[in-house]
């Protein structure tokens, strides 16, 4: 419990930043859903309208002039791209850390295995992101109150909770590279998070390459599926679940063997 | 009982030599030191015996325990003290404490007290805000806290103020009376001859003199400080010539009536001959055959 603890308070900023930021694009998104409504008449032929640009965003599937179709592209936007960042930037750095900043002496010359210390990063990586989640849930599904439309809950609910796996997974690939890097993993992080979120722009809009989508974990996040289907793709998320094992299992593997110079 | 020891202990980094076949004993209760320069080996050893890089090969027991297997056992009975120190940043002196001691499970907070009061350290203090020597004293106490069986320090002294060196070395040497080991990694020559009772030299990764500090001392060179005229040509052996314009001073390591001989026929004003000290027997370890300092 201990690193756990010290974990959370060395990241306590970051992560209310985060969070306040996150929450309050999300609330700006639903406070102006009113006022877009009333104009979405007309707008909601052009954004469906618009080729490969509508279906890279879902918005060739979804209806924008509804709360749940609106929010879901919103939502993609802000928490999915928003929250990959968080996800990936901490996961990239809580291993590397120790060694860019010079701190992996301390920590790893006190009766504390190696195992036990990726294992207590990996809880408060979880807690971390869970604490983020449910606040920008909770703050989302209030705000929708306040603006006095019906709460798709179902599906509101479907979409935070697969942007909350796909920030886990991201987080563990993400865990997993950084035993590699001595020197921080900042950049490694947001590439892969900007990777994975292009690579699902890329599958919606051609045919062809609709396969990356197995490959992303923007693929179960895809907000028309989700809405249209009431579920998270299965399969995809089974590949991103098998992912975010295998790059723990790779952490803990590389980790425990690893040099600190 | 032996604390330390290590057999054939080697360790690469890729081609890179770390150390070869290092072969070290060191029994309970010894202050021990560990002398060399920069890049001969000394930190590779501490971490390898600290368990921070792996050996290549060969082996080593700290407190009977193997250093791979039984590491968090070792650790839990060792303290450290590294050279550089470096903290989380934010975090206030006392925290950096309190996390060094929860890692241990243990409560430390008489002995941080005590000995934060003996080395003048505020431990209200931010990290960010302590200078080098500071830094160094927070180090001092998390190495300290929890009364280890054995220290291990790497260049301790570096950063701290003479009066904070005096008071350190008395803290080491209550605990050394109260039956810990010291394993004392330096390249400050005066305070292994000062502090220690057995010393080892290491060079480019291997072992080159182990024995006590006194007969590591009693080496056949000797120190000559002249003053007047001397043909050196005519003298073999000599090292770390150092001449001005009447008097020179070297170490000499040839045949003494030689040199007793060729000093009669030279014209001298005055003669000092002195067993050399400590950094001079460094040198004299160092110094390839025929290599002059």
């Amino acid at each position: 419990m201990t690193i756990i603890k010290h974990e959370l308070n060395q990241r306590k900023i970051p992560l209310i930043i985060w969070t306040v930021a996150l929450s309050f694009f999300l609330m700006v998104c639903i406070f102006i859903f009113p006022e877009m409504k009333s104009q979405m008449g007309d707008l909601n032929d052009m954004f469906a309208s618009m080729g490969s640009f509508s279906s890279a965003f879902g918005m060739d599937q979804l209806n924008f002039g509804t709360l749940v179709g609106y929010y879901a592209i919103e939502c993609g936007n802000v928490l999915g791209l928003g929250g990959a960042f968080f996800a990936a930037l901490y996961g990239a750095s809580a291993l590397s850390k120790e060694e860019k900043e010079k701190t992996a002496e301390f920590l790893l010359t006190h009766p504390v295995s190696r195992k036990r210390i990726i294992t207590e990063k990996l809880m408060a990586l979880l807690m971390q992101i869970t604490v983020m989640n449910v606040i920008v849930y909770a703050l989302s599904i209030c705000s929708m109150a306040v603006i006095g439309e019906e709460i798709p809950f179902k599906e509101v609910t479907l979409l935070h909770l697969s942007y909350y796996i796909l920030q886990l997974e991201l987080a563990a690939i993400c865990f997993g590279i950084s035993v590699f890097s001595k020197k921080g993993s900042a950049g490694t992080g947001i590439g892969i998070a900007v990777i994975a979120y292009f690579l699902n722009i890329i599958a919606n809009i051609a045919e062809v390459v609709e396969f990356l989508k197995y490959i992303t974990p923007f693929g179960y996040c895809d907000g028309a599926n989700i809405v249209n289907n009431g579920c998270i793709d299965g399969v995809i998320l089974a590949i991103g679940i098998a992912m975010s094992i295998c790059g723990i299992i790779f952490a803990y593997l590389k980790y425990t063997k690893k040099d600190i110079s | 009982m032996q604390i330390i020891k290590t057999e054939k202990l080697t360790k690469y980094y890729g081609k890179a030599r770390g150390i070869v076949d290092l072969d070290l004993e060191i029994n309970r209760g010894e202050f021990f030191g560990f002398i060399g320069p920069n890049g001969a080996g000394k930190s590779t050893t501490i971490r390898t015996l600290l368990g921070l890089i792996s050996p290549t090969s060969g082996s080593a027991q700290i407190l009977g325990m193997d250093i791979i297997k039984d590491k968090i056992s070792i650790l839990e009975r060792v303290g450290y003290l590294p050279s550089e120190t470096t903290f989380y940043s934010g975090m206030k002196v006392k925290d950096v404490l309190k996390l060094s001691a929860d890692m241990r499970k243990q409560d430390c907070s008489e002995q941080a007290d005590l000995l934060c009061k003996r080395l003048q350290l505020d431990v209200n203090k931010k990290v960010d805000e302590l200078s080098f020597g500071n830094k160094k004293k927070v180090a001092i106490v998390c190495a300290l806290q929890h009364k280890p069986e054995l220290l291990i320090l790497d260049e301790p002294t570096s950063g701290l103020d003479p009066l904070m060196q005096k008071e350190f070395f008395d803290i080491l040497h209550e605990h050394n009376k109260q039956g810990a080991t010291i394993f004392l990694s330096s390249h400050v020559l005066s305070e292994v001859q000062r502090n220690c009772t057995r010393a080892t030299i290491i060079r480019e990764g291997k072992i080159i003199a182990c024995d006590s500090v006194e007969n590591l001392s009693k080496t056949n060179a000797k120190r000559v400080s002249i003053n007047g005229n001397v043909n050196f040509n005519l003298l073999d052996g000599i090292r770390d010539k150092k001449i001005s314009s009447n008097s020179a001073s070297f170490l000499y390591s040839g045949d003494i009536n030689h040199l007793v001989k060729t000093l009669a026929d030279s014209h001298i004003t005055d003669l000092t001959i002195t067993d050399p000290d400590m950094d001079e027997i460094f040198l004299h370890y160092y110094q390839k055959e025929g290599d002059e300092a």
